[in-house]
């Protein structure tokens, strides 16, 4: 089943052409490895599937993009709405200014996601938003390390774990999609491994969309690979056919290392 | 064997001529920079020197806190001044803080590069007119205004008075600080944003609950910075806020700030003794103020700047 639908986008950045006429459709409920050299517009592409583009104020993007066969370029779409829906991840993670707590109960907050919502008493509802930061804590295996000090400022923690209190942040909205642009990247080797082990439980639930440039972590992750090179959509198929066999010569010399 | 050793040869006219200038740049740049750094203290040396006198003969207590001001008699009260000039400091900065903060904030996280850009060059204008412009203004517009609206509300007044004051000074210092909490709030990194608006927070929530947080100290500094400003703004205050050596009980009774008494005074009668030194007093109490303000601000600002980096 497809969650997502890319139908002729192409964006650029003032003159600067980043994507051209790309084509694609993300499975459902899989990790979606998207690879490419630096600059072929990964990253791009990913924020252009929860409308975070809009921010560069010089962007024009052309083509649409359906979630749930919805489109999300439509004139009247709330990009509040989608980006509850779809949640990103970035490269390096940026603490919301306040407590740890704070920094995951601020979606429920906003989105009157806590399950409280209306409760007579202030008692009920901090015990119930305790136990909705609590359960998203665990999701990103963060909450060991971080249960006896919660409302310590999130600016304290050691970056690999801010990036797994980010990903714990996206959760809490309750998104369907999880985009997540390089999210290893800025990490030591261990907590790296801990956010690639919480993708592999959370692709039960959530479609993941992983920008990475590490060849190694798309085929430890991705069940389908997304091949961008210099703003062209190359190849996309499921993993096992990508890497074993690849149609386009350029995937070819990519996986063997031939360019970068 | 026509080779030299580059240490051998005799530097040849040209070169000497740019070692001669480079040698000249550093001692000029270096010359004009401790000129400047002493000239501050200079004039901080010789405050305090003409100020002698008074601060020998009548303690700093009474200097400061007695309201009696009368020259003549020999009494030299500042406390008048000192609450006249907190108090149109203050008022302004009462009337000014929710204009910049919106002001900027609209600016910086709303507004697109061309307006924003074109409202900079308005504010820019704005803060580069002399304050005796404002202040004809002032008398022009604001101060039959205040008398107006001292008649609607039951107060004897002629219009020059604190609120005035208040209202002209909080006009000048507006584009002061909106275009420094611009620059402050830009300084918020981007993907700070972006980790709020990815959640789904609208404009207005990442403001309040991303941007403001993150940005406060800054914004502090910015309307210390404009406080300071404000403290020390001479013309266009002495010319609609009344000039009375009372304390005002109302924000419509005229009021007589530190930097006006003495641009009023000073070379008028010296035939009194102390009162030169009164004067350089108010000067001084001026002076340090206005220093210390403005030195804790732009601390604050160069801390952030570097945090960000």
């Amino acid at each position: 089943m497809s969650k997502i639908e890319v139908k002729s986008l192409s964006v650029s950045f003032g003159s600067h052409q980043v994507l051209r006429d790309i084509n694609l459709t993300i499975p459902d409920r899989q990790i979606v490895a998207i690879i490419g050299p630096s600059g072929c517009g990964k990253t791009t592409l990913l924020k252009s599937l929860n409308r975070l583009l809009d921010l560069n104020e010089d962007v024009s993007v052309a083509g649409d993009i359906f979630v749930d066969g919805e489109n999300i370029y439509a004139p009247g779409m709330d990009v509040t709405v989608l980006r509850k829906k779809v949640g990103f991840l970035p490269q390096r993670p940026y603490p919301l200014p306040m407590s740890i707590f704070q920094n995951v109960a601020f979606g429920p907050r906003i989105h009157g996601l806590d399950a409280s919502r209306g409760a007579s008493d202030e008692k009920a509802e901090k015990k119930d938003m305790s136990a909705l930061v609590e359960h998203y804590l665990r999701l990103a295996g963060l909450w060991e390390e971080v249960k006896d000090r919660l409302h310590a400022p999130a600016a304290k923690l050691s970056i690999g774990q801010q990036q797994r209190l980010a990903l714990a942040r996206v959760l809490s909205i309750e998104p369907e999609v999880i985009l997540a642009d390089e999210p290893t990247s800025a990490l030591d080797p261990i907590s790296a491994k801990l956010v690639e082990t919480q993708f592999r439980i959370l692709k039960k639930d959530y479609t993941i969309i992983l920008v990475t440039h590490i060849l190694r972590q798309a085929r430890r992750l991705g069940d389908y690979i997304v091949f961008l090179y210099m703003g062209d959509l190359v190849e996309h198929e499921p993993a096992a056919q990508f890497f074993s066999s690849p149609r386009d010569e350029k995937t070819r010399a990519y996986i063997n290392g031939e360019i970068s | 064997m026509k080779e030299t050793q580059m240490k051998d040869r005799l530097p040849s006219r040209q070169l000497r001529k740019r070692r001669l200038q480079e040698w000249l740049g550093v001692v000029a740049g270096r010359g004009v920079l401790i000129v400047v750094n002493v000239l501050a203290l200079g004039i901080f040396c010789g405050l305090l020197w003409k100020a002698g006198p008074i601060l020998q003969a009548i303690p700093l207590c009474d200097l400061l806190f007695s309201s009696d001001w009368h020259p003549l008699k020999n009494s030299f009260g500042l406390f008048p001044f000192i609450v006249g000039t907190l108090a149109v400091t203050g008022l302004a900065m009462l009337m000014a803080i929710p204009v910049c903060l919106l002001a900027s904030v609209y600016l910086a996280e709303y507004a697109g590069r061309r307006f924003r850009e074109l409202a900079r060059l308005v504010i820019d204008i704005l803060a580069g007119i002399p304050s005796v412009i404002y202040g004809l203004c002032g008398i022009l517009v604001i101060v039959p205004f205040v008398a107006w609206l001292g008649d609607r509300a039951g107060a004897a007044t002629t219009g020059y008075s604190l609120l005035a004051g208040g209202l002209v000074l909080a006009v000048m210092v507006i584009p002061f600080i909106i275009s420094i909490s611009v620059e402050v709030l830009r300084m918020v990194p981007d993907p700070v944003r972006e980790s709020a608006l990815a959640l789904g927070a609208t404009r207005w929530e990442t403001v309040k609950y991303v941007v403001l947080r993150k940005a406060k100290r800054g914004l502090l500094a910015a309307v210390v910075l404009g406080f300071a400003r404000a403290f020390g703004e001479t013309m266009a205050v002495l010319m609609v806020v009344g000039n009375v050596a009372e304390v005002p009980a109302s924000v419509f009774d005229p009021a007589y700030p530190l930097p006006a008494l003495i641009a009023n005074n000073y070379g008028e009668v010296m035939s009194i003794p102390l009162y030169d030194a009164a004067l350089m007093t108010a000067a001084l109490i001026l002076m340090l103020v206005v220093a210390f303000f403005s030195l804790t601000a732009h601390y604050t600002l160069m801390r952030i700047g570097a945090a960000n980096e």
